[in-house]
């Protein structure tokens, strides 16, 4: 039966799982970029391959910056109001431990005075977004999120007039004045509508799905596509250091708006796409979805 | 054959480096980010002597995961961080204390490029998110300085054995490989336009 110990334990193999592997899709896309690279961007991707595995081969986080910890949780129908109820406080306390035991970097620190607690808790910290479903299971994704491709992202709240041109020159503006900064090749989160804070929301929601799976709105997945094209036109390159992959993927989400504005957002990943999924059923079976055992 | 260069750096070998050439450190070299690098211009400001000397150092911008077995720290993982962060701190940073090399990601802004050309410091790139693979080039992590700042923060002294690859991507000639992409970009922005039909 699920209980308790069964999501702590959980939470924290998909610590472990996010910060020492990355999944298929980027794994794909980082080898495809090596294929058609050349001179400094190849010998940059190749440190960056041969990272990804001795990073899986040792159980090693692959990057120091194993992120602050973000969490996607959608509780179904597990029997269990009290285990529900003590969720957010399990998945502290699988995070306090993962910190101790992987190592995990401890990242959280007071906004103002700087303080570091050490164990990667603080106000709001780990986040955790939970949506109720109708299931039979718990279904939790860990989301590390590290700093140098987090602190490039932008909202803009644009005019309705400004329309589709107006997202894509400011995708463009976002992603030039990020340069060389979030650790290219990146994988770009593009929110579209909702208010300020869902369309930021939105652009990280995006980043959830595989970066070879295409919006099912045919007009956001060719925007998608157009994106993608252009950003890889510009010649930044991995590391910033110039070639042919600025992003390995573009991934947009759409949500409606007031009719009077047009909120869009860019929540930038690095090349370190990380996430694990794992659903944890009633009857205490553990499924886990991006790596399966 | 790979260059490895000997730490601390004397001028001539700094002066000597070329954008695109790839090097490796050997020696003692440290981690400083925001708060150390804020920290030790404090001391220099209040007259106080920092607890090393960075005369000829190799300063890397990083943020490791060390773990301690049996009272002795050891690098999990050390990747680095993005430099330009530390782009209003470094010219000051570079006059003050002679560094020679400054280890990071992103490359960093004309103040800096100008203060490195100056007094003879180079930009050393690495590979950001490989950080099993930096971890392998430190041999050993001697000591901490200033840990209440937190792990991520503190000046950690590292020895390196053949770390790297580094690619020389500012020299102490006033050239960056970032300043050209970054024009190479500018020549660009049309052509994604027309991607784009903006």
């Amino acid at each position: 039966m699920i209980d308790e110990t069964l999501v702590k334990n959980t939470v924290i193999e998909l610590l472990k799982d996010s910060s020492t592997k990355l999944p298929l899709d980027v794994k794909n896309a980082l080898e495809k970029a090596y294929e058609i690279e050349e001179g400094p961007a190849k010998a940059q991707l190749e440190a960056i391959i041969k990272n990804i595995k001795m990073a899986e081969e040792s159980s090693t986080p692959l990057c120091q910056d194993t992120g602050v910890h973000i969490f996607f949780v959608k509780i179904g129908d597990v029997g269990n109001s009290k285990l529900e109820k003590k969720l957010p406080n399990i998945i502290i306390e699988g995070v306090r431990e993962a910190t101790r035991t992987i190592p995990l970097r401890p990242n959280a620190v007071h906004p103002l005075t700087r303080k570091n607690p050490g164990d990667n808790v603080g106000d709001y910290m780990p986040y955790v977004n939970f949506t109720p479903i109708d299931s039979d299971y718990i279904e939790i994704t860990a989301m590390p999120k590290g700093a140098g491709s987090e602190n490039m992202s932008k909202v803009a709240m644009l005019n309705p007039s400004d329309g589709l041109k107006g997202i894509k020159k400011f995708a463009l503006d976002t992603v030039v004045s990020a340069g060389s900064k979030p650790c290219p090749p990146t994988i770009i989160g593009l929110g579209i509508g909702g208010s300020a804070d869902i369309s930021i929301k939105l652009a990280k929601m995006a980043l959830l799905r595989p970066i070879d799976q295409r919006h099912p709105d045919p007009t956001i997945a060719s925007l998608e596509k157009e994106l993608f094209e252009a950003f890889n036109s510009l010649g930044i390159g991995v590391m910033g250091l110039g070639g042919k992959t600025t992003v390995l993927g573009v991934n947009a989400e759409l949500g409606y708006c007031h009719t009077a504005s047009l909120p869009v957002a860019i929540n930038v990943q690095c090349w370190a796409g990380r996430k694990a999924t794992a659903r944890i059923y009633k009857d205490g079976r553990v499924e886990h979805l991006t790596y399966k055992r | 054959m790979d260059k490895i260069l000997n730490l601390p750096l004397d001028e001539k070998t700094v002066r000597g480096l070329k954008i695109g050439e790839t090097v490796y450190l050997n020696g003692i070299f440290f981690t400083a980010r925001d708060e150390a690098h804020m920290h030790a211009l404090e001391y220099a400001k209040e007259g106080k002597k920092i607890p090393y000397d960075f005369k000829g150092a190799a300063i890397y911008h990083c943020g490791p995961i060390m773990a301690k077995q049996n009272d002795k720290w050891r690098a999990v993982a050390a990747g680095p961080t993005t430099s330009t962060r530390m782009n209003s701190l470094e010219p000051e940073f570079i006059e003050k204390f002679k560094v020679s090399a400054i280890i990071g990601k992103g490359g960093m802004s004309k103040p800096t490029v100008d203060a490195m050309q100056k007094f003879g410091c180079v930009y050393l790139a690495i590979t950001g998110g490989a950080a099993v693979l930096a971890a392998k080039g430190i041999k050993e992590v001697l000591g901490v300085e200033w840990y209440e700042l937190g792990m991520p923060e503190a000046l950690w002294v590292l020895v390196g054995e053949k770390f790297g690859p580094l690619t020389v991507a500012i020299d102490a000639h006033g050239n960056s490989l970032y300043a050209d992409v970054e024009k190479e970009v500018e020549r660009n922005i049309p052509k994604a336009k027309e991607i784009l039909k903006i």
